[in-house]
């Protein structure tokens, strides 16, 4: 009961420092704000739990989830490198480089856009869950295959992006070039590619949340004993729901982190753009 | 065929060779309405040192007759040479510098970058693009905005920018496409003035497009008058006024009386309709 009391009161205290605060101006504030919401809803979480007396296997306290997240830091470490740096970001890498140099051929010969834009859709219709099984069989049980299964989901994302980008420069602009005489790859280089920035980036930020996804999922399809998809599918049947949590505590630091890099690098890159300007 | 009329011009006119000319130039662009003629049977030359200004109303071919200039546009039949080429021999030999109606510059680059541009596309030096960047934004007083971006300026700083990046390179002629038509009367006098003044320092071909009667006849040493459906040359006026003109010779008679021509000239054109 205690429990239950505490966490009224943390969560009409947080309430009351909000408003109050989401009134005033300045960084501090601004900053503020989402941090006591976010440490209130994990106490409101807590004193729940405590409180009813809920099961482990449906909801651990947080409390419980960070103590696993402490005692199994070397497997979550494991499990991170393998499907996240391994598996995730070379499947990223491979399938946007891929994707945006398809993109450039897409562009220059208009039969390909025509013929292999409906094929793109056409792979990127694919459940997941078929194609999965499929590339662990093609590509062996370890990260290989999980990399294979994010190339095939970030590939089209970026490539409908970076065509619509290519295309996305105006007449005018395309005149200049053309009485500067300029060669085809100068103009490729000069005006095209910066003018689709702001497209490619919306399709890498896009493809940064389906590549953790992929990488994951792909695991549950067969793995070595490592890996973030591998832990939750066994944990679960071993009733850890705690380690379950403390993997998905993970993958959302490292979805949130891999999306907040791509819009630094984004930002640095299309400054020009009237979505980035004066921020 | 081809190599006689690149000869025939070297060949004939001693002082002031002819930059441009233009003989039998038929345009037809075929739309869902049908064929469109928007240039019909087009003759002019153009001397080195013109002035050269296009005006009537929208739709009379001045600035599709530009564009072929350019080499943008395809001509249906009849010849043009620039320089004594082709337009695309001319285009690939970069003859001319070419200024749109809108500034058009890159929002990626910096004012210095954009109008570096050309410079990079062309092979020079750093070193000299440096100084030429330098030498172009003192030539339209944008001194010490090289490394502002173009949507941090006015329309008209823009603009100006535009015409240092179409000097930036050692083309003789230049094409302007309404250069100044977005822009408000006082920055356009102003803009036209130093024009006028780098025109006469340079010693460029312009040929200029526009709508605004003063304008052309403040900055022209001739008047082209076109009138459109089908788009066509009506009267060539050649203007007394003298090489230095100060705004004030706007209220002079001899201006007024050339305004008056030209003006006469576009009424004719539209007497049909």
């Amino acid at each position: 009961m205690s429990w239950i009391l505490a966490g009224l009161i943390v969560w009409a205290l947080g309430l009351w420092a909000n408003v109050r605060l989401s009134k005033r101006k300045g960084r501090a504030a601004a900053l503020a704000v989402p941090v006591i919401f976010g440490l209130v809803l994990v106490f409101v979480w807590e004193a729940v739990v405590r409180g009813f007396g809920i099961s482990p296997v449906l909801l651990p306290a947080p409390s419980v989830i960070a103590a696993r997240f402490g005692q199994s830091s070397g497997v979550l470490w494991q499990d991170f490198v393998q499907t996240v740096l391994k598996g995730a970001l070379t499947g990223y890498v491979l399938g946007c480089g891929a994707a945006l140099l398809t993109a450039i051929v897409v562009d220059r010969f208009d039969f390909l856009r025509r013929g292999l834009l409906p094929v793109g859709n056409f792979v990127a219709a694919l459940p997941i869950i078929g194609i999965a099984p499929i590339l662990v069989m093609w590509f062996g049980f370890d990260w290989q295959s999980k990399a294979a299964v994010v190339v095939v989901m970030v590939f089209f994302p970026v490539l409908v992006n970076a065509v619509q980008g290519l295309a996305d420069t105006s007449a005018m602009q395309r005149d200049l070039m053309r009485t500067y005489a300029a060669s085809y790859w100068t103009s490729l280089w000069k005006l095209r590619l910066p003018a689709a920035l702001p497209f490619i980036f919306n399709g890498l930020k896009i493809a940064s949340t389906l590549a953790l996804i992929g990488a994951i999922v792909a695991e549950f399809f067969g793995s070595p004993i490592t890996g973030m998809g591998f832990r939750i599918s066994t944990s679960v049947g071993l009733l850890q729901l705690d380690l379950v949590w403390a993997e998905i505590v993970v993958a959302a630091l490292a979805g949130s982190a891999f999306y907040g890099g791509v819009a630094l690098i984004e930002r640095a890159a299309t400054f020009w753009h009237p979505s980035q300007r004066g921020r | 065929m081809m190599t006689e009329q690149v000869a025939a011009p070297a060949a004939s006119v001693p002082q002031a060779p002819t930059v441009i000319s233009a003989q039998g130039l038929n345009l037809v662009y075929e739309t869902s309405d049908g064929p469109v003629q928007a240039l019909k049977d087009v003759d002019l030359k153009i001397d080195k040192g013109d002035f050269v200004s296009f005006i009537g109303p929208s739709g009379c071919g001045k600035t599709t007759f530009l564009r072929v200039m350019a080499d943008l546009e395809t001509p249906t039949s009849g010849t043009v040479l620039v320089n004594g080429v082709t337009p695309e021999a001319a285009r690939k030999a970069r003859a001319y510098g070419y200024v749109f109606q809108a500034a058009g510059l890159y929002p990626w680059r910096s004012i210095g970058g954009n109008i570096r541009l050309p410079l990079e596309i062309m092979g020079y030096s750093k070193a000299e693009q440096a100084e030429r960047v330098q030498r172009v934004l003192e030539l339209v007083e944008l001194s010490g905005f090289d490394k502002k971006y173009p949507w941090q300026l006015s329309g008209g700083m823009q603009q100006r920018a535009s015409i240092a990046r179409a000097l930036a390179f050692d083309a003789d002629i230049l094409l302007m496409d309404e250069p100044f038509g977005a822009l408000d009367e006082i920055v356009r006098d102003h803009l036209n003035e130093q024009l006028l003044a780098l025109w006469s320092r340079t010693e460029k071909t312009i040929c200029f497009v526009t709508h605004s009667i003063p304008e052309a006849v403040y900055l022209s040493t001739r008047i082209v008058v076109m009138s459109p459906r089908p788009g066509r040359i009506t009267d060539v006026i050649e203007s007394p006024l003298p090489k230095e003109r100060p705004l004030e010779i706007r209220d002079s008679p001899e201006f007024l009386e050339i305004a008056h021509r030209v003006r006469e000239g576009l009424r004719a054109g539209h007497a049909y309709d």
